[in-house]
């Protein structure tokens, strides 16, 4: 049984991925929900039915050309910490990381497909990319549904599409989503009109770590909510589009909170990195939200010589899952507060102090 | 603020329902919202909180007060009352009417517009062919107009897999 931990890459490497719009859309992602015909939904499913649906559909996944080099595992067989880091990695949601015994995980080497056997609908696979490219994860979760119902017999309806347990996700079974980093507007008060209005189009704001969660870190999940009576093209056209727009609404508030309040930004951010190089205790909640004013001052080049990639480590590695796994005692939430605080402290020695003002040549 | 039910007591429930594209508030107190069985966690059905209030009744009065059951898979609709989720895709013929109800309110349209798995993609086309020729057949036929009915008849004899579409009209 290959490990986890020795397959996923470093945490340094996996913040080290580029993609368009970077600096404010951390990734992108597109989830396609199947079931297939002779079995119960999962949740409905008696234990044998889950475990004969999981050795039908397992293989299938990994005899993929893309799944060549993957890891592929049974939820009973992953512990509760290996679960968690990869929730914390956005490989497994959090429904699935309390999975055993006939559900499981087919996630490929270089992480950009994951595949849950027996979550809600007995397949849900995504496609991840960093930065913003929604459309390039909809073509590559494309392919491989296509290559998919080659081998599984999909339960489709000629008038409701794609079945799925639960009837939101009816029809095309996609969901979009992008995750954000919106520093400027949260600080700029603007976050909440966004929200609505984003709220109005039939798109779902969310936190870090999907339905429920608050936005740690000032990240944010803007996702598509309809999946009937509107094709795949169409909706992720339409995300793309507001994607955009969030984006250039993000540009425009840091521009502004640099021209009309200085002094707040660079006080909040100069704090946040007197705390994190500074603190000998910290919860993971307050180093998340203090890592995101520090990626904005990397972002307005308060850093010279930082790169935001440190950052986005910290921001993974911090983490209690993460954290843990890098310790070989089990250790109380207190006492990690202050092993993280070690950590950030030590990795944050060779940052300076942020600069008073941008440097002049800045366009941000 | 007053509960909008015995407009007597100071309201401290507050409920936001969207039907559509209406929305609609009610403000309850807490006897009130209590008789209607609203800060009771048990009864107050996962599916309402997951697929918006009034799902489980929309589904419970379609069935005219009986409890349906899935014949496939035993699901029934104090099951969908509970988890929100289908037992399975029968479920989705068994609670058809009610289901009707609910993904209007939260779907754009009614009919799946987008990906086919190509081994259905051929039959899905001849469906939507049959069922314009059938429309064009009934509104020839309502016309009296028998050239044309003739006619549809023919093409809809060319549509393969048209005979046993024909014999399940019947």
């Amino acid at each position: 049984m290959k490990d986890i931990h020795t397959f996923l890459c470093s945490p340094a490497e996996s913040t080290r991925r580029h993609g368009p719009h970077d600096r404010i859309v951390m990734s992108s992602r597109v989830r396609l929900a199947r079931n297939i015909r002779d079995a119960s939904f999962p949740g409905w499913a008696k234990k044998p039915e889950r475990v004969r649906v999981l050795e039908i559909i397992q293989p299938a996944v990994s005899s993929l050309p893309e799944m060549a080099d993957s890891f592929s595992e049974a939820m009973d067989n992953l512990g509760a910490l290996d679960k968690q880091i990869l929730v914390e990695r956005h490989l497994i949601s959090r429904e699935h990381a309390a999975k055993n015994i006939g559900s499981g995980l087919v996630v490929n080497r270089t992480e950009t497909f994951s595949v849950m056997i027996n979550e809600e609908d007995h397949l849900r696979m995504q496609a991840l990319r960093p930065g913003l490219q929604v459309r390039q994860a909809w073509n590559a979760i494309d392919t491989l549904d296509s290559e998919l119902e080659q081998k599984l017999n999909y339960a489709f309806d000629n008038e409701l599409g794609y079945l799925t347990a639960c009837p939101t996700n009816l029809g095309t079974g996609i969901r979009v989503s992008a995750m954000l980093h919106l520093p400027g507007l949260v600080l700029g008060e603007q976050i909440n009109p966004i929200i609505q209005s984003v709220n109005k189009l039939g798109l779902a704001v969310r936190g870090l770590y999907g339905e429920g969660t608050e936005a740690l870190g000032n990240v944010f999940q803007v996702s598509n909510q309809m999946t009937l009576g509107e094709s795949e093209a169409a909706i992720v056209e339409r995300l793309e589009k507001v994607l955009l727009q969030i984006i250039e609404h993000e540009e425009n508030a840091r521009q502004s909170l640099l021209e009309k309040k200085p002094k707040v930004v660079f006080n909040h951010i100069g704090r946040a990195y007197g705390i994190l190089a500074n603190a000998h205790s910290i919860s993971s909640k307050e180093t998340m939200n203090l890592l995101s004013l520090m990626r904005l001052g990397v972002d307005m080049e308060l850093f010279p010589g930082t790169e935001r990639s440190l950052v986005d480590e910290l921001f993974l590695t911090t983490q209690p899952a993460h954290l843990q796994k890098q310790l070989s005692d089990k250790l109380s939430a207190e006492e990690r507060d202050l092993i993280r605080a070690d950590m950030v402290r030590e990795r944050l020695k060779n940052v300076s102090r942020p600069l008073i003002k941008p440097p002049a040549s800045s366009t941000n | 603020m007053q509960c909008s039910i015995c407009k007597e007591k100071t309201a401290t429930v507050h409920l936001t329902q969207i039907v559509g594209d209406k929305m609609q508030k009610l403000d309850l107190c807490e006897e009130c919202a209590k008789a209607k069985g609203i800060n009771d966690p048990v009864s107050f059905a996962m599916a309402d909180m997951m697929l918006g209030l009034g799902a489980s009744q929309e589904l419970a009065s379609a069935s005219a007060g009986a409890d349906l059951k899935c014949s496939r898979c035993g699901f029934s609709q104090a099951d969908f009352k509970k988890s929100g989720r289908l037992g399975c895709l029968e479920c989705y013929h068994t609670f058809a009417e009610g289901l009707a109800g609910l993904l209007k309110t939260m779907h754009k349209g009614l009919r799946h517009i987008g990906k086919t798995p190509e081994a259905l993609r051929q039959t899905r086309e001849q469906t939507d062919r049959l069922k314009l020729l059938q429309k064009k057949l009934k509104k020839a036929i309502e016309d009296e107009d028998y050239e044309v009915a003739a006619a549809v008849r023919d093409e809809i004899k060319t549509v393969p897999g048209a005979a046993a579409k024909v014999r399940v009209e019947k």
